[in-house]
């Protein structure tokens, strides 16, 4: 990442042209974002993305749709650097949707290819999206005895009403004046972050809570690590008990497939998984909430334990089998069933004191 | 007693003309629009039967004039050999009267009931009597009559006879008056004159519609169809009560001689056989066969194996024919057509062809035409009763190109025509409209279609071939203006010189491109098999 992104993109318009004109037909080279190229890395316990790429020439008629998309993304993010202007990855596939003259192709139908176009340009370009000035939409409320400085202003977390400092996609940008807290709750959940908050969980306890609403966007990623690694803070995770609750904490500890290629700056090693494990089901008598497992849960759960990452984790798969054996998931908000504080009152603080928790 | 005796009052013979008479829908009579369409069907089958036998290329002129009134006056004139005077009245107003009924040869009329059933259809209708003008010679007289059927005793009653003079050398002509409906269709007269054009490709036929237009459907060959030689029937094929009337009527001697002389392929060997099998001494008296011991023989004829009957008195179209009489009516882009060798059902020798023609003037996503032909003859209704589109519907298209629901006939831009020729066609009922469902006919319609089927897919998936190469160029004719100026604005570079450069390397990749299509399929597919291992990754 040493040449500035406008740089970068130049460089890779003009490597395609030199072919063209050469007489050669352009191709572009991208390293194959699939699990089938996806590396663990033991030593960092990191997913990171191995050797094998595909090449991409226009002269094919599978592949010249997606040499054109990636092309049309280029030159959209190329506009926007030049005018310092950022836009969301919806916009994106705004500025790059319409109808190719004289077919019925539209350059892009769904977002998911533009997003797919943009990936495939970071790969290329060798820089994050949040560097091609494109963002995700912002996702994620945090709270807690925290100063910060974004674009000159001054922010102080505690101080943000019920909403919470919502977290922008990116937070390169972001500095800490002041931290004051001995770890952090991330949950997949807003409903259950805004208990903790109206709890002033985070005031009680001396801690920050973050929440996103479903995936970890990466701007969370980014800002978790940052508190990790600049302030040494123990990141505790809270989700669902199911196999989708449980690849949260995947990716955020190990990274995820499609991002394989930002490993680095995204994952965060001293991740734990506070819960709801299978323990708690029993511990904590959530046993009358169990919901029946799908043909889909089981599947993603036959995956989960054969990912390299888990498989040799003793405690981790004790927890597939015993979720395996009950063919039954839970949600967090199951322990309102034992009164609607009863998580920011006893489950937390008991787990949190006791060290229960997975690695 | 006396019941009895008042009933027997009322008992009496019936004629067939007087059965027809109230049963018309059996011989094709149902409405006034099929009237038409059957009276002209059968003056045109029997002047095409004349004109083959003897020898004469077929040129037949079909008129049909709008009286008002839903009445139209029908004159079918041929070329044919003409009848002698004292016949014409016995065929044109006598039922069940003919050459046909009782000799085992392809012929189209067989039970010589059609022409004089439109002759007492116009009479019930009209109550005008047929025209019929007939001449065997050049120097012979032309015979005019005005004819009716007394349809009680079923005997012609003559109204007018004449002598006149006719430029023609020889022929016959007839002039009805009817009641009926005009309209246009698949079952309409306009149909039926075209599918005989295309199944009769010797034939010439001049037709002038009730709008006084002409149209003319030419010979495409002067060829005659083979000459159907007679054959005797097949033992395999008679019937008990067949079988009794035979042999009351027969001058043989003994029972050994009345098989090996009035039947097919029974030699004395297989005469022994036979009758060893039935337990009848070979020197019983034809004439002294008691009804059981028949019944006997009818066991012994099924145990014994007989060779199967000669098949050359079937006369088929002919594969190139079949073609050539499509390729005259239908515009297609494609032809193809399969004459299959003769079979054999119930000791009956019959023969299957088929033509397929598609493209072309088709709609596209219609089910298919389908023409059946019995005898060289179009059969316009009852197609779903039919043999022939049973064993369409049985056979899988979607292979040979055609889109196919389950049980139901193929849709696509194509027609079919399937032809059934043998000595004995056996038809659902009376009026000829469907052929029945023996397993061995549906067996050999099948093999036939299969066996074209094959040649269309081979056409279907050239064309597709072609189409979507086509598609590929254009895919990157279109891409390359996109491509350059998503490039100009990257690079800056000016985007004119990059679309020139890039049309330059499709122009000479064009055949690159074609040619390596399929590895570059596999080679895409391989790519993005391994897809995203959770659905839900990050964003």
């Amino acid at each position: 990442m040493n040449k500035k992104p406008k740089q970068a993109l130049e460089d890779f318009g003009k490597d395609l042209v030199k072919e063209v004109l050469a007489n050669r037909q352009p191709r572009m080279v991208v390293p194959i974002r699939a699990l089938s190229n996806v590396t663990f890395n033991k030593k960092t316990e990191t997913l990171q993305l191995g050797g094998r790429s595909a090449e991409r020439n226009f002269f094919n008629v599978a592949h010249a749709k997606k040499f054109l998309q990636t092309l049309e993304v280029a030159a959209a993010s190329k506009n926007l650097l030049e005018e310092g202007k950022h836009a969301s990855l919806r916009d994106v596939f705004y500025m790059v949707k319409r109808t190719i003259p004289n077919t019925k192709t539209n350059i892009v139908d769904e977002q998911a290819e533009s997003d797919d176009a943009i990936q495939d340009l970071e790969l290329l370009t060798d820089h994050s999206r949040e560097q091609l000035n494109i963002n995700a939409n912002k996702m994620g409320s945090v709270a807690g005895h925290v100063v910060i400085t974004d674009k000159g202003d001054e922010i102080d977390w505690s101080r943000m009403g019920s909403g919470g400092w919502s977290i922008p996609s990116n937070v390169e940008e972001i500095t800490f004046k002041r931290v004051r807290a001995k770890y952090v709750i991330y949950m997949e959940k807003a409903a259950v972050w805004e208990r903790l908050h109206e709890d002033k969980f985070w005031d009680k306890q001396n801690c920050i809570i973050m929440s996103s609403q479903g995936q970890t966007t990466r701007g969370i990623r980014r800002l978790l690590q940052r508190l990790s690694i600049e302030h040494q803070l123990p990141i505790y995770v809270l989700a669902d008990f199911d196999p989708w609750g449980f690849y949260i904490y995947s990716v955020l500890k190990f990274g995820s497939i499609n991002l394989a290629h930002m490993a680095e700056s995204m994952t965060l090693g001293t991740a734990r998984f506070l819960g709801i494990t299978a323990d708690d089901i029993e511990n904590y008598g959530l046993k009358k909430h169990l919901i029946a497992f799908k043909d889909v849960d089981m599947k993603r759960l036959e995956q989960l334990q054969n990912y390299e990452w888990f498989r040799d984790n003793k405690e981790w798969q004790r927890q597939f089998k015993l979720m395996k054996s009950m063919k039954a998931k839970a949600e967090i908000q199951a322990l309102s069933s034992r009164g609607i504080s009863f998580i920011t009152e006893k489950y937390l603080p008991e787990k949190i004191r006791k060290g229960e928790f997975l690695e | 007693m006396a019941i009895a005796h008042e009933l027997a009052a009322q008992q009496r013979e019936i004629s067939v003309s007087e059965f027809f008479a109230k049963n018309r829908h059996l011989l094709g009579f149902d409405n006034k629009k099929k009237a038409l369409m059957t009276t002209i069907k059968e003056a045109v089958d029997n002047s095409l039967d004349a004109c083959e036998e003897a020898d004469i290329l077929p040129e037949i002129s079909v008129e049909v004039i709008d009286m008002g009134n839903e009445r139209f006056r029908v004159i079918v004139e041929d070329n044919g050999p003409g009848i002698v005077k004292k016949q014409i009245p016995n065929i044109f107003a006598k039922l069940l009267y003919g050459s046909k009924f009782h000799r085992m040869r392809q012929s189209r009329g067989q039970q010589g009931i059609g022409i004089s059933a439109s002759v007492m259809y116009a009479q019930l209708t009209t109550g005008r009597s047929a025209k019929i003008t007939s001449k065997i010679g050049p120097k012979d007289q032309a015979h005019y009559y005005e004819l009716h059927v007394n349809v009680q005793k079923n005997i012609p009653e003559i109204v007018k006879e004449d002598v006149v003079e006719w430029k023609k050398e020889h022929g016959t002509r007839i002039e009805l008056d009817i009641e009926a409906n005009y309209a246009g269709g698949n079952q309409s007269v306009d149909e039926y004159l075209k599918e005989t054009a295309i199944a009769n490709p010797s034939c010439t036929i001049i037709y002038t519609n009730p709008k006084a237009e002409q149209s003319i459907f030419p010979r495409v060959s002067s060829e005659l169809p083979r000459k159907p030689k007679e054959i005797k029937p097949h033992p395999y094929g008679v019937e008990l009560g067949v079988l009794m009337n035979m042999l009351r009527f027969c001058e043989e001697r003994t029972i050994q001689s009345f098989l090996t002389n009035e039947f097919s392929k029974v030699g004395s060997g297989a005469a022994q056989q036979i009758l060893e099998n039935a337990a009848i001494p070979p020197q019983t008296k034809p004439r002294e066969m008691s009804r059981e011991m028949v019944e006997r023989l009818v066991e012994g004829i099924k145990k014994t194996r007989i060779q199967n009957p000669p098949t050359d008195c079937l006369s088929p179209i002919g594969q190139e024919l079949v073609e050539k009489g499509l390729q005259k009516e239908i515009s297609a882009e494609f032809y193809a057509s399969v004459t299959r060798s003769p079979a054999v059902y119930r000791g009956n020798p019959f023969q299957i062809e088929v033509g397929i023609a598609y493209g072309g003037n088709h709609p596209l996503d219609q089910p298919i035409r389908i023409m059946r032909f019995a005898n060289r003859v179009p059969l316009l209704y009852q197609q779903s009763a039919c043999a022939i589109t049973r064993s369409i519907i049985q056979t899988s298209w979607r292979g040979y190109g055609l889109e196919q629901s389950q049980g139901a006939i193929p849709s696509g831009p194509c027609t079919i025509m399937v032809h059934m020729a043998s000595v004995w066609v056996p038809f659902t009922s009376e009026s000829k409209e469907a052929i029945a469902h023996y397993p061995e006919i549906i067996k050999e319609i099948k093999l036939a279609v299969q066996e074209a089927g094959r040649r269309l897919s081979i056409y279907v998936n050239k064309k597709k071939r072609v189409a979507e190469q086509q598609e590929r160029v254009n895919i990157f004719e279109n891409y390359i203006p996109e491509v350059a100026d998503a490039l100009a604005r990257i690079s800056g570079a000016g985007k004119e010189k990059i679309i020139a450069a890039m049309r330059k390397m499709l122009e000479k990749n064009k055949e690159y491109i074609q040619a390596h299509q399929e590895a570059h399929r596999v080679e895409a597919r391989e790519e993005e098999e391994p897809a995203k291992a959770g659905g839900f990754d990050d964003e």
